[in-house]
C-alpha cells in the first residue's frame, strides 16, 4: 500500500515541473510560435531560484526570482523571432543553450548545497481518507496551484474572447491581422507567459522537488514538456493527464526496481518515456481532432507588411 | 432551374429606384499607381435598393475602385459622396461605420473555430446572443447555416454565406461583393441570387463586381462597364445583349473558337471501361462504372456540377491516384493498360494533365516560372545526365509566357506573384507546349477573363485539329458547347451516355446535371 501511495501521490510532485512548463509551451504554440528554449529557461530559473531561496530562506522569493529570470530569457527569444524574424527553431535552440550555460556558470559555487523542503499542506478532514487522502490531499501548495492554472487555461482558451483571439492568431496570422488584431503583441504576450511558466517549473524542480543543487539538474525535463504538448495534441487536458501519467510511470519504475524485480535497469529507465508516448499516441490518434487542435501556423514567422 | 428570362422581383419599383437620391456617388475619381493609372476619372452613382454591376476584365480597375470605396486605399483625385455629403474613407473602419460592408473574393474565416466564434471576432455581443442573431438572419435571408458548426467542415457556398451574414450583422446600407460567383457551384449561385434580390427589396444597395455577362444580365439593375481604368458606359444590362456588353468590356468582339467539326474517325487514344472507385474521403462520392472513349481529333467534354466525382476521375486519369494492378486495364491509353501506372509513366506516353487547382497542384507557389516548367517539361531536353540545362528551360518558359500572353515579370517571377488568370494561362500553356497526344484538362478557363478564356479555348481546338485527343472537365456549359465534339454529364459518381454536342440543347444538359440522364434521349420535345 505504501508503494501505491508513493507512486500515485508522488506523481503529482514529479509531474508539476513538467506540467508548468508544458502549459506555458502550449500557450506559446497555440499562438503559432515554437519555443524550443524551455529546457534552457528551466535550467536558468532553477539556478536563480535556488540561489535566491538559499540566501533569503524564502521559497516565494525563489519562485519570483526564477520566473523573472526565465521571462528575461523569453524576451531575448521573442526579440529574435518577432522583431528580427529569426528562424524559430534556431532561435529557440540558441536561447536554450544560453540558458543552460548561464545556469551552470551562475550557480557554480552552490554545488551540493541543500535547502529546507517546502511543507506539505493537509486539507482538513479530506487528507484523513485512507489511501485517497494521502494521494490527493497531502501535497504542497504549488501542486494545487498548478492544477488550478491548468483548469484556468482551459477556461481561457475555450471560454474567453482573448483565448479565442490567441487561437486564431495561431491558425492564421494573416487573417487575424486583416481583422485588426496585433499578431506581434499577442505572440509576445504568449511567449512571455511561456517564460513565466518555465521559470516556475525550474524553480519547483530545484527548490521543492529535489532541493539539492547540482549542475544539469533539469535533465531533459524541458524537452519532455515540449514533447507532452505535441503528444497531447495541443489540448490542455490531454497535456495534464500526460504529465501526471509520466510522473507516475517514473515513480512506478523506481518502485519496481527497489522491489528487486530482475529486469535490466536500462530497459526499466526508458519505460516511462515509451509508455507515455504509446498512451498519448493511442489516446490522441484521431487525425481530424489533431488537425483541429494543432496551431496551423506553428513555426512560421509573420511579417505584417509585404 | 436556370431561367434568365424570369422578370426581376422588384419590390422597389424601377421608378422609385431611378428617382431616389444616390446613396454613394463618385465624381472624377482617379487613382494612380507607379506606371499605371488604375482609375481614371471614374463617375459612379449607386442608389438604395439597386444591384449595380461593375463589369470589367482583370486589370480594368474594378478592384482598385472597390478598395477606394472601402477605404483600403485613398484616391489621388476626385470626390466620394455618401448620401450627398463629401466623405473621405480613411480606412475600412470608417467605411464600416458609414454602413458599407464588403465580402471579399478570398474569405477571411478561421477553420478551427465555429461560425459564431468567427463572427464574434468582429461583431460585438456575447456568443449566445450572436448565435441567435445569426440564426434569425440566416432564416430571414435564405442563407441556411448552423452557427455552431466549425468552419473547416463548410463548403465554399456555406463559407460565403457566413461572410455575407457577418456583413449583414453590421447593418450595412451598401454591400460590396467581389466576384461572388467565381468559386461557387451552380446551385449555390441560384441561392445567392435569391438572397441578393431579397436584400435589394429591403433597400440595401449592392455593388456586384464580376466579369460574367449572363449573371449580370440576370440579376443586376444597372451595370457600369470599366475598361483600362475608365468608365465605358452605364447601361441596363437586361436590355443590353451579352455581345454588346462584351464589346464595351473588351473593346472588340469576343473571339469565338474557330471550329470545324471533328471527323471522329481517328484512332482511340484513351478508353475508360467500367471504372469504379471508392473514394477514401467520406465526403466525396464514389465513381460508379464509368465508360467512355476519346479518339484522335476530338474534344470530349465532361459536364456536371463540381463534387459529382470529377475530382476523383481527374486524379485517376492523371495518375495521381492509381488502380490496383489487376484493374489496370480499366484505363487504356493507345491499347496499353495504364490504370496502375503513376503520373510520370503516363506522361512519358504522351498524356498531359492540367488540374483545377493552380497553386499546389498545377504549380509550386514559391518556385519561379521556369522552375515550374521543369516539373513537367523536363523531358523536352531540359535535363542532361541529371543536370538541368538552364538555357533550354528558360527558353521554354519564355515561349510559354509569349504564346499564352502571360502578364508577369519574366520567367524568374515566382508563381505566386501571378494573378489567378495569368497563372492558369501559364499552366495550360506549359502543358500544351509538351505537345501531348492525349490531353486531360480540368476547368481550363476557371476564373480567367473573357479574352484569355477565348485564347485558351482556341489553343485547345488547335491541338485537336492537329490530330490529338482532348478531355475537358468543366462546369461551364457554354464552354463545353463551344469546343467539345461530344459530351457526357457526371452526376453522383455516374456518367451519362456520351452524346454529340450538336444533338443536344443546353437545357437538356442542365436537366442531366441534376440527375435526369434520360433528358437527352432522342425524343421529340417540340
Amino acid at each position: 500500500m505504501d508503494a501505491f501511495v508513493f507512486v500515485f501521490g508522488g506523481a503529482f510532485m514529479t509531474a508539476t515541473p513538467l506540467l508548468l512548463a508544458a502549459l506555458g509551451e502550449l500557450t506559446v504554440e497555440k499562438s503559432g510560435v515554437l519555443n524550443l528554449s524551455v529546457e534552457g529557461m528551466m535550467a536558468l530559473a532553477a539556478a536563480i531560484a535556488f540561489m535566491a531561496t538559499y540566501n533569503t530562506g524564502s521559497h516565494l522569493l525563489g519562485f519570483a526570482a526564477g520566473a523573472v529570470s526565465a521571462m528575461i530569457l523569453s524576451v531575448v527569444f521573442a526579440t529574435l523571432v518577432l522583431f528580427f524574424m529569426a528562424n524559430q527553431v534556431a532561435a529557440g535552440l540558441a536561447t536554450g543553450i544560453l540558458g543552460l550555460g548561464l545556469s551552470a556558470l551562475l550557480a557554480r559555487s552552490y554545488e551540493a548545497f541543500t535547502l529546507a523542503p517546502l511543507s506539505k499542506l493537509d486539507v482538513p478532514l479530506l487528507s484523513d481518507i485512507p489511501i485517497l487522502g494521502p494521494i490527493l490531499f497531502h501535497q504542497d501548495l504549488v501542486v494545487y496551484l498548478t492544477i488550478g492554472i491548468g483548469v484556468g487555461l482551459i477556461a481561457f482558451f475555450y471560454r474567453t474572447r482573448a483565448g479565442l483571439i490567441l487561437r486564431v492568431v495561431g491558425e492564421n496570422p494573416h487573417i487575424a491581422h486583416s481583422l485588426g488584431f496585433s499578431v506581434m503583441k499577442i505572440r509576445f504576450r504568449a511567449i512571455l507567459f511561456g517564460g513565466f511558466m518555465a521559470g516556475l517549473a525550474g524553480a519547483y524542480a530545484s527548490t521543492v522537488l529535489t532541493p539539492v543543487w547540482s549542475q544539469g539538474m533539469i535533465v531533459g525535463r524541458g524537452w519532455i514538456a515540449v514533447a507532452l504538448v505535441v503528444f497531447g495534441t495541443w489540448r490542455p487536458l490531454r497535456v495534464m493527464m500526460g504529465a501526471y501519467f509520466f510522473g507516475a510511470a517514473l515513480l512506478g519504475e523506481l518502485a519496481v526496481q527497489s522491489g528487486g524485480i530482475a529486469i535490466s535497469s536500462q530497459l526499466m529507465t526508458c519505460m516511462p518515456y515509451v509508455l507515455t508516448i504509446i498512451v498519448l499516441a493511442v489516446v490522441s490518434r484521431d487525425a481530424v481532432r489533431i488537425k483541429l487542435n494543432a496551431p496551423v501556423s506553428l513555426g512560421e514567422n509573420y511579417r505584417p507588411i509585404g | 432551374m436556370i431561367d434568365p428570362a424570369k422578370p426581376r422581383n422588384d419590390a422597389v419599383g424601377d421608378a422609385e429606384r431611378t428617382c431616389s437620391p444616390a446613396l454613394l456617388e463618385m465624381i472624377g475619381i482617379t487613382k494612380c499607381y507607379p506606371a499605371v493609372v488604375a482609375n481614371d476619372g471614374i463617375d459612379l452613382q449607386v442608389r438604395p435598393g439597386e444591384i449595380h454591376a461593375i463589369l470589367g476584365e482583370n486589370g480594368a480597375g474594378k478592384s482598385t475602385l472597390m478598395k477606394l470605396i472601402f477605404g483600403v486605399a485613398t484616391p489621388d483625385g476626385g470626390e466620394i459622396r455618401w448620401k450627398g455629403q463629401p466623405v473621405s474613407m480613411e480606412n475600412p473602419a470608417t467605411a464600416r461605420s458609414l454602413g458599407i460592408g464588403m465580402v471579399f473574393q478570398h474569405f477571411s474565416l478561421f477553420e478551427t473555430v465555429s461560425i459564431t466564434e468567427n463572427i464574434s471576432l468582429t461583431v460585438p455581443g456575447t456568443l449566445q446572443d450572436l448565435s441567435g442573431r445569426i440564426r434569425r438572419m440566416s432564416e430571414e435571408f435564405g442563407l441556411p447555416i448552423n452557427p455552431d458548426a466549425l468552419v473547416h467542415n463548410l463548403s465554399v457556398g456555406e463559407r460565403q454565406r457566413v461572410e455575407i451574414i457577418r456583413c449583414l450583422l453590421q447593418e450595412p446600407e451598401l454591400l460590396i461583393l467581389d466576384e461572388p460567383t467565381s468559386v461557387l457551384p451552380l446551385p449555390y449561385v441560384r441561392q445567392l441570387f435569391a438572397t441578393l434580390r431579397r436584400l435589394a427589396e429591403r433597400g440595401i444597395a449592392i455593388l456586384y463586381i464580376s466579369h460574367k455577362l449572363e449573371e449580370i444580365r440576370e440579376i443586376c439593375h444597372r451595370a457600369t462597364i470599366l475598361r483600362q481604368g475608365r468608365v465605358r458606359g452605364t447601361v441596363d444590362p437586361a436590355r443590353t445583349s451579352a455581345s454588346e456588353l462584351a464589346r464595351m468590356m473588351i473593346g472588340r468582339e469576343i473571339p469565338h473558337a474557330r471550329h470545324k467539326r471533328a471527323s471522329r474517325s481517328g484512332r482511340v487514344h484513351l478508353r475508360v471501361a467500367d471504372l469504379s472507385y471508392n473514394d477514401p474521403d467520406p465526403h466525396s462520392v464514389d465513381l460508379k462504372q464509368i465508360s467512355f472513349e476519346v479518339r484522335a481529333g476530338e474534344v470530349f467534354g465532361i459536364a456536371g456540377v463540381s463534387g459529382n466525382g470529377q475530382f476523383a476521375l481527374a486524379r485517376l486519369l492523371s495518375g495521381e491516384e492509381t488502380l490496383p494492378a489487376e484493374e489496370s486495364g480499366r484505363i487504356v491509353l493507345f491499347d496499353k493498360p495504364i490504370g496502375s501506372m503513376g503520373a510520370e509513366d503516363r506522361r512519358a506516353r504522351g498524356l498531359a494533365f492540367v488540374p483545377e487547382e493552380r497553386i499546389g497542384r498545377g504549380a509550386v507557389p514559391d518556385l519561379s516560372l521556369s522552375q515550374n516548367v521543369l516539373l513537367t517539361g523536363h523531358r523536352k531536353g531540359m535535363v542532361r545526365r541529371g543536370f538541368i540545362r538552364r538555357r533550354q528551360r528558360d527558353r521554354f518558359a519564355e515561349r510559354c509566357i509569349d504564346e499564352m500572353d502571360v502578364r508577369c515579370a519574366g520567367h524568374r517571377a515566382p508563381a505566386t506573384s501571378l494573378s489567378g488568370g495569368n497563372l492558369q494561362k501559364f499552366i495550360v500553356g506549359r502543358e500544351l507546349l509538351l505537345e501531348p497526344t492525349t490531353f486531360v484538362v480540368s476547368q481550363p478557363t476557371w476564373g480567367i477573363d473573357v479574352g484569355a478564356a477565348a485564347l485558351v479555348r482556341q489553343r485547345l481546338v488547335d491541338l485537336r485539329d492537329a490530330g490529338n485527343a482532348i478531355v475537358v472537365i468543366s462546369e461551364e456549359l457554354e464552354e463545353l458547347f463551344e469546343i467539345s465534339d461530344r459530351m457526357a454529364v457526371m452526376y453522383e459518381g455516374r456518367m451519362s451516355v456520351p452524346v454529340a454536342t450538336t444533338s443536344v440543347r443546353p437545357e437538356q444538359v442542365g436537366q442531366m446535371m441534376i440527375g435526369h440522364f434520360d433528358a437527352a434521349a432522342p425524343r421529340q420535345t417540340a
